[in-house]
């Protein structure tokens, strides 16, 4: 058994701010289903971890790190929060990323993604 | 703006009843081993209440207030520390309430499946738990139940604050270091773990009934705290047991007569020579109340038998027209289960109202508790009276024994009297 990485995009991601103030019982809906979901996959121990992100953070870069602020993309290009379980393969992780509530929007998006040990 | 005297006086009380029950319900969502927290939640919790009544006036809804705000506290410590702390719950929510998505829904419904009567009962089963000493039990219950301050307890208890505040902290220490689960669902231990609960709570009232307080309010103030913790008992479907309705009337039949039993200076009076009519009628209706619960089931407890003997002195028009004949039944079925001195001195003292000197005379000396008796001033009363129309003198002898040997005044003056009267 591996350990894959899901990242949200899109989604309520950038919505559940707007959410949570126009209409806090639909906001409290919709967290519920993520419990509803992640409670499924610690039910079945395939859950490891998982946050979500702030919209706003720091950026280092290259040899010289410099620091500036970010990330200024796009809304559904930004990576709202994470996901870490556990799948025998591909197909398996597929499957239970299909159950987040994030794909309940339009330009929901999950990135599935082996973690993978490096080689040397 | 509300002033602020009538604020601390409505919160005084307030704060106590409601201290009780924030902190079980935090208690039972962090876990024992969290007291600590718990409690510091609680106390915040009234800071914040103080501060925001003060400008704002008292909500509609007191209590539903200070829980709320004490949810929302607890959300905000367990945001900190949800990574660190150990906290009693299942793996399965402690690993979701670490994530940031499903921490305030799993929160909620943690928050929403706590019921208030349920957790005050935990409390007390794990307050007294059996390896803890029954005065850290009673000083944990006064603290976490009754929303006493250690400053409180200490004065309530006749000891040194220093020492309510060590032992607090070594009750919590023994929370931290053994895995405590104080369930009640658990139904192998739950007769003995009731029992102990039970023996707590009558060792607190009698702390405010029996002890030489001069404080009448301190002594009420215990004996109310007692009633309360007992009610909390029967008013719970799991532990309204006949045996606890039976320590509710007894302890309702003493508190009814508690004005009665003290004079202006703070002695004790005995019941011969109570003021019947400053008894608690309220309490008297709701200790037959009680009574007539606990007969139920053929459990018979020492409680049943001493709450049925004080029923019988509460509807008795005077000392001298109490059914005697009945106490003495009871008192022969007590001794029967619970042989001392004391139930033995008593069940004579029904006896000779049942029957005449010389009989009463001979059933004494064939006691096993003779020896014991002879410090009791009751004794010493009884022999006076059974003396008193055939030996003078030696009547008089015991009643100035009696007389040396009491600590209530009244009873002195009885003494001096009825030796005057044979004289």
């Amino acid at each position: 058994m591996s350990e894959y990485l899901f990242l949200f995009r899109g989604g309520d991601s950038r919505r559940l701010t707007t959410l949570k103030e126009q209409s806090p019982e639909a906001w409290q809906q919709h967290m519920r289903k993520w419990m509803v979901w992640m409670g499924g996959l610690t039910e079945q121990g395939k859950f490891v971890a998982a946050q979500p992100l702030e919209q706003s953070g720091k950026q280092v870069t290259g040899d010289k790190k410099i620091v500036t602020d970010g990330p200024f993309i796009e809304g559904k290009e930004m990576v709202g929060g994470y996901l870490i379980c556990k799948a025998d393969s591909y197909d398996e992780a597929v499957e239970m990323a299909k159950g987040c509530p994030i794909l309940e929007f339009e330009d929901g998006n999950v990135e599935v993604r082996l973690l993978q040990d490096m080689n040397m | 703006m509300p002033d602020s005297h009538n604020i601390n006086k409505l919160t005084d009380d307030l704060f106590r009843r409601e201290a009780g029950k924030m902190t079980s319900v935090l208690t039972g969502i962090f876990g024992i081993k969290q007291l600590e927290l718990a409690e510091d939640i609680v106390q915040e919790t009234f800071i914040s209440a103080i501060n925001n009544w003060r400008l704002n006036g008292v909500p509609d809804n007191p209590p539903a207030w200070l829980m709320q705000v004490a949810k929302n506290k607890a959300i905000d410590q367990l945001r900190k520390k949800r990574n660190t702390i150990d906290l009693d719950i299942s793996d399965q929510e402690k690993t979701l309430l670490r994530s940031g998505y499903t921490f305030i829904p799993v929160f909620d419904k943690i928050w929403n499946q706590i019921k208030i009567e349920d957790e005050m009962l935990q409390m007390m089963f794990a307050s007294c738990h059996e390896d803890i000493s029954i005065e850290n039990q009673i000083t944990l219950m006064l603290k976490t139940l009754c929303g006493f301050s250690t400053l409180e307890i200490s004065r309530a208890l006749i000891t040194a604050e220093d020492t309510i505040s060590k032992r607090l902290y070594r009750t919590k220490e023994f929370f931290r270091s053994k895995h405590i689960k104080p369930g009640i669902a658990n139904p192998s231990h739950y007769e003995s773990k009731l029992d102990s609960v039970l023996k707590a709570i009558y060792l607190l009232f009698n702390e405010g009934y029996l002890s030489t307080h001069s404080d009448q309010s301190i002594r009420k103030d215990l004996i109310h705290q007692a009633i309360y913790l007992g009610s909390i008992l029967v008013d719970h479907p799991k532990t309204n047991t006949p045996k606890v309705n039976a320590a509710m009337s007894l302890m309702c039949f003493h508190a009814a007569r508690l004005d009665s039993r003290l004079d202006a200076f703070g002695d004790i009076i005995l019941l011969a020579q109570q003021d019947r009519s400053l008894w608690d009628l309220s309490l008297i209706a709701k200790g037959m109340f009680y009574l007539d619960q606990s007969a139920q089931g053929d459990d018979i407890t020492t409680y049943h038998l001493e709450a049925a003997i004080a029923s019988e002195h509460c509807i008795a028009p005077s000392y001298d027209r109490t059914d005697w004949k009945k106490i003495l039944q009871i008192y022969d079925w007590l001794e029967s289960i619970q042989p001392n001195p004391i139930v033995a001195l008593n069940r004579m003292v029904a006896y000779s109202k049942c029957h005449d000197a010389s009989s009463t005379l001979n059933t004494l000396k064939q006691s096993p508790f003779l020896s014991q008796w002879q410090i009791q001033p009751v004794y010493h009363a009884l022999l006076g009276d059974l003396f008193a129309s055939s030996d003078a003198s030696v009547a008089k002898e015991h009643y100035l024994k009696a007389s040396g040997l009491t600590h209530s005044n009244a009873e002195k003056k009885l003494m001096l009297k009825k030796m005057e009267a044979i004289s």
